[in-house]
């Protein structure tokens, strides 16, 4: 079994009396430590894919695998618990607190995340954190002082904070100049690398999808493409 | 999620946008206020009138003779002559919840003074604890004491208008007045006490020994229970001084039951420890008499018992009345102030939409977001709280300093406050903090 695996997902919006489905009968597998991207146009049912992937929604049928764990069917509260220990969340427009230093964002989910840290132990948890994206120089800036690419590293060093064995990038690079874009997705690219963190890139842009090693193309609610990941046995097949 | 962290959240939360805060903790500081102030001016009135009937005699209770019959023609109230000063003595040792009894002798008549003359509305005859019976003071020399009652000395204390009537307004302290041919000395004057409640002027008195009025003012009423007349016993007169008849036994006195009634008294007056003792000591009073006077059960009362505690009673309950009122009406005060929490916190919720959805997504459960929004509608109501206690504490000082006004500062108030603006918090913050545990996390963090 994979790390992330669904079975015949569902999932169909209910608007009134006409029922739209979203998510057709989707199965996919992705392994731990794979960098793979989810392309598609809007509309296609991308976003909604990721909710469920990211326990943020639940699947109107199907079964939802992460880490050995059904969370498909299993209560909000278990659901926060496993967002808040086992998954980051990266966004397109960074969702900082406002007015909030750098640090005190970083280390929010601490407060939520039961057996607990000392105070002492979350600041010097959230500098560290600060310190691997680079700000260390940044951390009692409000986000209105920091630049785009800086504030977009401040929240994937909020989603690292708990050390989750996943992270999903929802579009983090559509309000970032070409320039600070390139920086932010060397950065998954080296937290894949070097930690083995896996990470899965919402986007509609082809350019930022070709940086992970295996895209998955969703139309009308279905894989089109990529349903089956480069594997290292079937990478090396290839070659 | 740490209760102590969700405090700091809050606060950090109310910190962003002080103004705001501050705008809706108005209400709040205001209604806590108003409560604060009334609370304390409430207690300090009725305080104060407790005291001012305390002086009008709350706790006292007269005792007076019933009516005399003669031939089936009753003489009216107070005209049987059934108390003596024995009974008073009985009732002072007897009733554990009298604290002082004086007997009283009334006698009317002129008062001369060199070339002056005056009637005065009240001339008693009693003993020196009079004063504190009645909660009198004096204002210049000092009252007779035990030894001139004994000696039935002729001295007097007398009221403000005797002093202005006979005296012109000069010291009368040395002066021989002259009352039905007796010359008394004045050893004193009393302090100032005006009309009573029932307009009486209660300075136009003169105080004697009550064996000097007995004997040499009030005249020679016949006793209804004896055929010998003015007779005194000087048994009783002069309690320490031996006796003039052959001493008799205790039993014998006892079982005498018509023992002749030689020296009696118009009045006796009594004081209870306090005003809600009153009751209670005039029962004892009456099991006492009864028993002195050896009434028979189903006899009526050879004497009767009147006491201002009922007074005291309705005005206190008139006063608490009002106090309430008014706290009903700064407590609807405080209700609006929450109505004012409630709407503030649901804007809050409303322009918060986004970070309630990044909280859900990094961990936050329903409940934890439930208690981060009820937590700070807590913090702003006692923080108002707060800052209203020490207004209306404030106010409440400003009207005693510069108004006068009777008031009473009480912890109680202050804990009620606490309580009742907690209360507030929780009861008008519940609605938004259920609403933005609700938000589905998606939506939340979609909203613009």
């Amino acid at each position: 079994m994979g790390f992330i695996e669904t079975r015949n997902l569902c999932k169909t919006y209910f608007l009134g009396e006409v029922s739209v489905p979203v998510l057709r009968n989707v199965s996919l597998e992705i392994q731990q430590g794979e960098y793979v991207a989810l392309m598609g146009a809007s509309g296609s049912g991308k976003s909604t894919l990721m909710n469920i992937l990211g326990a943020l929604d639940r699947p109107t049928s199907g079964e939802y695998y992460l880490d050995g764990e059904e969370i498909g069917s299993i209560s909000n509260d278990r659901r926060a618990m496993v967002r808040n220990r086992k998954i980051g969340f990266v966004f397109q427009n960074f969702n900082l607190l406002a007015r909030t230093s750098a640090l005190e964002n970083v280390i929010m989910p601490l407060t939520y995340t039961a057996g607990n840290l000392s105070p002492r132990q979350c600041r010097e948890r959230g500098i560290a954190m600060l310190k691997r994206v680079g700000l260390s120089e940044r951390i009692h800036h409000h986000p209105s002082q920091l630049s785009g690419g800086q504030q977009q590293r401040v929240a994937i060093a909020r989603a690292l904070i708990n050390h989750p064995p996943v992270v999903f990038a929802d579009e983090p690079t559509g309000n970032l100049d070409s320039h600070t874009s390139v920086e932010v997705l060397e950065m998954f690219r080296e937290l894949n690398r070097q930690e083995g963190i896996t990470i899965i890139l919402v986007t509609h842009a082809a350019d930022v999808a070709e940086k992970a090693d295996r895209t998955i193309h969703i139309a009308d609610g279905q894989i089109v493409e990529g349903l089956f990941g480069a594997t290292p046995e079937r990478k090396e097949a290839g070659q | 999620m740490r209760l102590g962290s969700s405090f700091t959240v809050a606060l950090r939360a109310l910190a962003r946008n002080p103004g705001r805060a501050a705008l809706t903790m108005l209400g709040i500081i205001i209604g806590i206020a108003a409560v604060i102030t009334l609370m304390e001016l409430g207690a300090g009135s009725a305080e104060s009138i407790r005291s001012n009937i305390e002086t009008m005699g709350a706790s006292t209770i007269l005792v007076f003779p019933g009516a005399a019959r003669s031939g089936g023609i009753s003489m009216g109230s107070g005209t049987s002559m059934s108390l003596t000063p024995d009974d008073y003595q009985a009732l002072l040792r007897r009733c554990p919840h009298v604290e002082a009894a004086v007997p009283i002798v009334n006698a009317r008549g002129q008062v001369i003074f060199e070339n002056q003359n005056w009637t005065p509305n009240s001339m008693v005859g009693t003993a020196p604890e009079y004063l504190d019976v009645r909660g009198w003071t004096m204002e210049e020399g000092e009252m007779f004491n035990d030894r001139q009652v004994q000696s039935s000395a002729t001295v007097c204390v007398v009221g403000k208008t005797i002093v202005r009537e006979l005296f012109n307004g000069r010291s009368p302290l040395g002066s021989e007045i002259r009352i039905k041919n007796v010359n008394f000395r004045v050893i004193g004057v009393l302090a100032s006490k005006g009309a009573n409640m029932m307009g009486f002027d209660q300075d136009d008195v003169i105080i004697a020994p009550w064996t000097t009025i007995r004997q040499r003012v009030a005249g020679s009423r016949t006793s209804s229970g004896t055929s010998s007349t003015s007779e005194i016993s000087t048994n009783s007169v002069y309690p320490g001084d031996s006796s003039l008849y052959p001493p008799q036994s205790e039993k014998f006195e006892e079982n005498y039951r018509w023992s002749p009634r030689f020296v009696y008294v118009d009045q006796i007056l009594l004081k209870a420890y306090s005003p809600d003792e009153a009751s209670k000591a005039m029962d004892e009073i009456e099991a006492v008499l009864r028993e002195r006077h050896r009434l028979e059960p189903g006899m009526e009362n050879d004497f009767r018992l009147r006491s201002s505690a009922e007074m005291l009673k309705m005005l206190t309950e008139t006063t608490t009345l009002m106090t309430n009122l008014l706290l009903g009406v700064a407590l609807l005060s405080l209700v609006v102030g929450g109505v004012g929490i409630m709407n503030i916190m649901l804007v809050s919720v409303t322009e918060r939409t986004r970070e309630i959805g990044l909280r859900m997504a990094v961990g936050a459960r329903a409940r934890d977001i439930l208690r981060q929004f009820l937590i700070e509608s807590i913090v702003l109501c006692l923080a108002g709280g707060l800052i209203g206690i020490l207004l209306g504490h404030g106010a409440a000082l400003f009207l005693r300093y510069y108004l006068g006004w009777p008031v009473i500062g009480s912890v109680q108030a202050v804990l009620a406050a606490m309580t009742v603006s907690a209360s507030v918090g929780i009861v008008f913050g519940f609605y938004p903090a259920w609403k933005a545990s609700r938000l589905d996390p998606i939506d939340a963090l979609r909203y613009e």
